[in-house]
C-alpha cells in the first residue's frame, strides 16, 4: 500500500508538471498575441475563431492526430504538453481580449490624452484593470487542464491519468480512484486559490 | 498669433462629413465654448487639438506648431483634458490620479505630493480626506473636481473640457461652473469647453462658437450670441426663454 501511496505522490508531481508546462506555454503564446489582437479587430475574429475550433476537437482525437507528426508528435510528455497548451489557449486568450477591450473608453481615452505611450497605457491602465478577468481566464485554463491532463496518459504522458487508464484496463475501481481523487482535489485547490487571487485584484 | 488655430479643418468617416472646413481661433487666456447639439462635431473638433482625432484635411496648430507634425506624447502632456465622467483611473488613488502626468514627466516624489495637495485644495477637496480615496468612493461632483485637478497637474497652458459637468445634478453643476470660473481666474489658462447647454456656455465662455452639422454657424461673445440671427442660434436661445418663463 505504501508503494501505491508513493506512486500517487510521484504521478501527482508529474501531473503538476504537465499542467504547469502546458499553461505556461499557452500563457507565453496567448498573452502577447491577445494584446496584439486587441488592436486589430479583423485579425482578432479570425484568430479567436481558430482557437475556438481547436477547443471543440475531442482531446483524445487531438492526441491521436498529433501522434504521427514529427517533432511535435510522438509518444510521451512533449506531445501531451503541446495538446494541453492548445486547449488552454482559448480561456487565456478570450479573457485577456475581453478584459482589455472591456475597459471603459473614457478611461483609455484619458490615458492617451494625458500623454501616456502605448506601453504605458498597456502596463499602467489596461493590464491592471483587466487583471481580474485575465486571472479568471487563467483559472479556467488551469482547472480544465488538470482534468484534461488525465487523458495524457493515453499517449504515455504520465500523470494521474496513468492510474485511471490502468484501473479501467484491469477493471479495478480502487486504481481508477487513485488517479481521479487526487486530480479532483488538485482542481478544487487550484480553483479556490485562483478565485481568491481574482477577488484580491479586482477594483 | 492664435494659440489654437483650426485652419480649414474637415473630417469625414465612413463617407459622412463630421466637420466641414472649420476656421476657428482660440487666443491665449481665452475660454472658447464649442456649443452644439449631439452629433454637431464639437467633440471631434476638441479631440483634434490633442491628436486623439486627425483631420481628414486642413491643419490644426497649437502654439504655432502643426499638431500633425508634433510629437503626440509631448503635445498631450502640455494639454489638460477633462471628460464627462472624469475618466479617472479606478485602480489608483485620487492622489495618484492627480499626480499622474507629473509622475510620467519624472518629477521627484515630494514635488509631486506637494503639487497634488495644492491642486486638491484648489478644487475644494481636503487633501487629508481625499488623497487616499479611490474614485469609486467619490460622488459625481468630487470625481469631476479630481478630473480638473488632474488636468491642471503639470500646469498645462491649455485645457480641453468635453461636457465636464453634463452628468452632474443642477445644483452641483452650478457650483462646479462657479468654481471653474474662479479657477480660471486663479490659473489663467486658455480653455476649449464643449457643451450643449447655452446657459453654461454664456456663463463660462469669453466667446461661443456654435456648431451645427459640422459647420460653424456663429462665433462671438455671449452678448453677441443673444442677438445672433442664425436660426440654429435662435433655437438655443429659445431654451433660455423656456427656463425664464418657467
Amino acid at each position: 500500500m505504501s508503494g501505491f501511496a508513493s506512486e500517487i505522490v510521484e504521478q501527482s508531481g508529474e501531473h503538476v508538471v504537465l499542467v504547469a508546462a502546458a499553461v505556461a506555454i499557452a500563457f507565453a503564446i496567448g498573452a502577447p498575441t491577445s494584446i496584439a489582437l486587441t488592436r486589430r479587430a479583423r485579425t482578432r475574429r479570425w484568430i479567436l475563431g481558430v482557437v475556438n475550433v481547436i477547443q471543440t476537437i475531442p482531446s483524445l482525437a487531438l492526441f491521436g492526430v498529433l501522434l504521427p507528426i514529427p517533432l511535435i508528435g510522438g509518444i510521451g510528455k512533449r506531445t501531451a504538453i503541446i495538446v494541453l497548451a492548445l486547449y488552454a489557449l482559448l480561456p487565456i486568450m478570450r479573457n485577456m481580449v475581453v478584459g482589455i477591450l472591456g475597459i471603459d473608453a473614457g478611461v483609455r481615452d484619458s490615458a492617451l490624452a494625458m500623454g501616456m505611450t502605448r506601453q504605458q497605457v498597456l502596463w499602467r491602465v489596461e493590464i491592471p484593470l483587466a487583471l481580474p478577468t485575465i486571472l479568471a481566464g487563467l483559472r479556467i485554463a488551469i482547472v480544465s487542464t488538470i482534468g484534461t491532463a488525465t487523458v495524457a496518459a493515453a499517449i504515455g504522458g504520465g500523470g494521474l491519468g496513468t492510474f485511471i487508464f490502468r484501473g479501467i484496463a484491469t477493471a479495478d475501481m480502487t486504481t481508477v480512484l487513485a488517479g481521479a481523487v487526487p486530480a479532483a482535489l488538485m482542481a478544487i485547490v487550484a480553483d479556490e486559490v485562483l478565485e481568491w487571487a481574482e477577488r484580491h485584484y479586482s477594483v | 498669433m492664435a494659440f489654437v488655430d483650426f485652419d480649414h479643418v474637415s473630417y469625414c468617416i465612413d463617407g459622412r462629413n463630421i466637420l466641414r472646413d472649420i476656421e476657428l481661433q482660440l487666443d491665449r487666456n481665452e475660454t472658447l465654448v464649442l456649443l452644439g447639439r449631439s452629433g454637431s462635431g464639437k467633440t471631434t473638433l476638441l479631440r483634434m487639438v490633442n491628436a486623439l482625432v486627425k483631420p481628414t484635411s486642413g491643419d490644426v496648430r497649437f502654439d504655432g506648431k502643426s499638431v500633425a507634425t508634433s510629437d503626440e506624447i509631448a503635445l498631450r502632456r502640455r494639454i489638460g483634458y477633462v471628460i464627462q465622467d472624469g475618466g479617472l483611473f479606478p485602480h489608483i488613488t485620487v492622489a495618484r490620479n492627480v499626480g499622474l502626468v507629473p509622475e510620467l514627466e519624472g518629477w521627484p516624489r515630494d514635488k509631486i505630493n506637494a503639487r497634488v495637495s495644492e491642486l486638491l485644495d484648489a478644487v475644494g477637496l481636503t487633501p487629508e480626506t481625499y488623497a487616499s480615496r479611490y474614485p469609486k468612493q467619490l460622488s459625481g461632483g468630487e470625481k469631476q473636481r479630481v478630473g480638473i485637478a488632474r488636468a491642471l497637474a503639470a500646469d498645462p497652458p491649455l485645457l480641453l473640457l468635453d461636457e465636464p459637468f453634463a452628468a452632474l445634478d443642477p445644483v452641483t453643476r452650478y457650483e462646479m461652473q462657479q468654481h471653474f470660473l474662479k479657477l480660471r481666474q486663479e490659473f489663467g489658462k486658455a480653455a476649449l469647453f464643449v457643451t450643449h447647454d447655452l446657459r453654461e456656455a454664456m456663463l463660462i465662455g469669453s466667446r461661443i462658437a456654435l456648431l451645427h452639422e459640422g459647420r460653424i454657424e456663429f462665433v462671438g461673445t455671449p452678448d453677441e450670441f443673444r442677438h445672433a440671427s442664425s436660426p440654429h442660434a435662435r433655437e438655443f436661445l429659445r431654451t433660455l426663454d423656456l427656463e425664464t418663463a418657467a
